[in-house]
């Protein structure tokens, strides 16, 4: 799931400023799941700005824009008569909105990473989407995500007590999660695999996909 | 098996030689003189066989290692290991910055992670990490031993400079930490430097546990110039704590109001407690020598290592 969290609401008013009519676009999935764009936020959202909010509808799914198209058709009017869109989802939500309706659009949250539920409200980073997955070999536990430095090739320096020297020491070390791991799957060959560099040239080439 | 890789610098070749070696440290600041540099490396001279020259250590922007590491070359005659950190650098300014330390006669790296840029004095700043230290190793021997970049594209020239890279046998747990040196060993390290060490259990069941990657480990010891650096020490550097009692002798020490007693009584808790501990690795066990990392505390030296 794609995770967000609202951005403070000063900089939101400071941001829709210069817009005085608007029209809020929440997130049927992972924003509702956030919290920052379900129902709830987003009549909130509608009720703290008052009457220069047009309307709101809260999109199944505000990064697929033949959702957009079906669900946004009967607030067609409103859209076309706000100044701005206030999206209350991921930034693709916002970009994809912004590619349907032809709009200033405006985030209302930032986003932060794809994470793991672990119970309401309480999200860990876990995939940093790099194109090749390896989580095969590392125990299912990613290096690249989980280590603060993305390292390949087992633990730095920074690590005491299993943990890591990025955030003070409260955050585990992910090479040593990942060894343990293996340890316990007795697989510690994989462990001492080397991993070359990876080719970067491929994420950055990445513009679009296919899966046809 | 090890890369066998030809002794370049005359610390590889004092190790392989059988001497117990000792290196140096040399840091160089936010500054835009070496001269500080300098003076301690000639103050460090008749000691070491080299000197480490820090990058941008615990993340802090301080001056280019390779200058100084190179000027401590020509004007002081004390021979350096560049370290370099890949937090800040990726693979093409690696290259970069090896071709050049070739050029300037460089013969020792130390290839090593880096501290975080989130610990240093540019906490905004993006690390880099293009290539870990396992893969850096492997980039410095594709350049030394087939002439190559990370890419296969050939270098018009040769490299010949030893590599070393980093160990820290305060590592908890310690088999992530071992089993990692022993991939790196096997990627063409020639010798090992060690994080500071206070703990001769812990020196000794590392030196035991690396052993078998038949790779000379040089073990890293940190005399305490005053109590503030002692103090900085144990609360910021990652995985070193200074023992209780060390910590107390200092305290103590800096309680003397004359200064030159109170150098002193710093010099003496640090021979008292240093002293001991170099002499028994080098009585007991394999290293192949200490990292004396008393950094603009050239003045232990001589009292230090006088039984050597």
């Amino acid at each position: 799931m794609i995770i967000t969290k609202q951005k403070p609401i000063e900089e939101i008013d400071e941001m829709i400023k210069p817009f005085p009519k608007l029209f809020i676009v929440g997130c049927g999935t992972c924003s509702t799941s956030c919290m920052t764009g379900g129902e709830e936020q987003v009549q909130e959202m509608a009720e703290r700005l008052g009457d220069r909010v047009l309307g709101t509808k809260v999109v199944e799914d505000p990064c697929d824009i033949r959702i957009n198209r079906r669900d946004l058709r009967e607030y067609k009017k409103e859209i076309a008569e706000a100044d701005a869109v206030l999206v209350m989802s991921c930034g693709v939500g916002v970009q994809t909105i912004g590619d349907y309706a032809n709009k200033v659009v405006l985030p209302a949250s930032d986003t932060l990473f794809i994470g793991e539920t672990e119970r309401l409200g309480i999200f860990h980073d876990r995939c940093k989407a790099c194109g090749e997955c390896i989580l095969d070999e590392t125990g299912g536990i990613c290096p690249l995500t989980r280590c603060s430095k993305g390292l390949l090739n087992g633990p730095c320096g920074g690590q005491v007590n299993g943990k890591c020297e990025v955030g003070d020491y409260e955050e585990d070390c992910a090479w040593v999660q990942i060894y343990d791991r293996l340890k316990e799957q007795d697989r510690l060959d994989l462990f001492t695999v080397f991993r070359p560099p990876r080719d970067n040239s491929k994420k950055t080439l990445m513009f679009h996909h296919t899966n046809r | 098996m090890n890369i066998n890789r030809p002794a370049y610098s005359n610390l590889v070749k004092d190790i392989k030689a059988g001497k117990f070696v000792l290196t140096g440290e040399l840091e160089p600041e936010k500054v835009t003189s070496i001269d500080e540099v300098l003076d301690s490396a000639r103050a460090m001279k008749p000691y070491v066989v080299a000197a480490n020259v820090t990058d941008n250590p615990l993340a802090y922007a301080y001056m280019n290692s390779l200058i100084p590491s190179w000027k401590i070359q020509k004007e002081v005659g004390l021979e350096a290991v560049y370290q370099m950190t890949i937090r800040d650098r990726n693979r093409l300014a690696i290259v970069s910055d090896v071709l050049a330390a070739q050029y300037l006669g460089i013969k020792n790296i130390l290839a090593i992670s880096g501290d975080h840029t989130v610990l240093g004095d540019n906490k905004g700043a993006q690390s880099v990490y293009d290539i870990d230290s396992a893969q850096f190793t492997y980039l410095l021997h594709k350049m030394i031993d087939e002439g190559v970049d990370l890419a296969g594209n050939e270098i018009h020239g040769k490299v010949e400079i030893n590599v070393g890279i980093a160990g820290n046998p305060n590592a908890d747990p310690l088999m992530p930490e071992v089993l990692k040196i022993g991939r790196k060993t096997k990627l063409g390290a020639d010798f090992i430097q060690t994080q500071t060490m206070f703990d001769i259990e812990k020196t000794k069941t590392f030196l035991k546990e690396v052993e078998k990657y038949n790779c000379p480990v040089l073990i890293g010891v940190f005399p305490l110039k005053g109590y503030g650096i002692a103090d900085f020490f144990d609360k910021y550097i990652p995985g070193v704590s200074v023992p209780p009692e060390l910590m107390a002798a200092m305290k103590k020490a800096k309680e003397e109001p004359d200064k030159k007693k109170r150098h002193e009584k710093y010099d003496e808790v640090n021979i008292e407690f240093f002293g001991p501990f170099i002499d028994e690795i080098k009585k007991t066990t394999s290293a192949a020598g200490i990292h004396v990392m008393a950094v603009l505390y050239e003045r232990i030296f001589d009292p230090l290592l006088e039984h050597f």
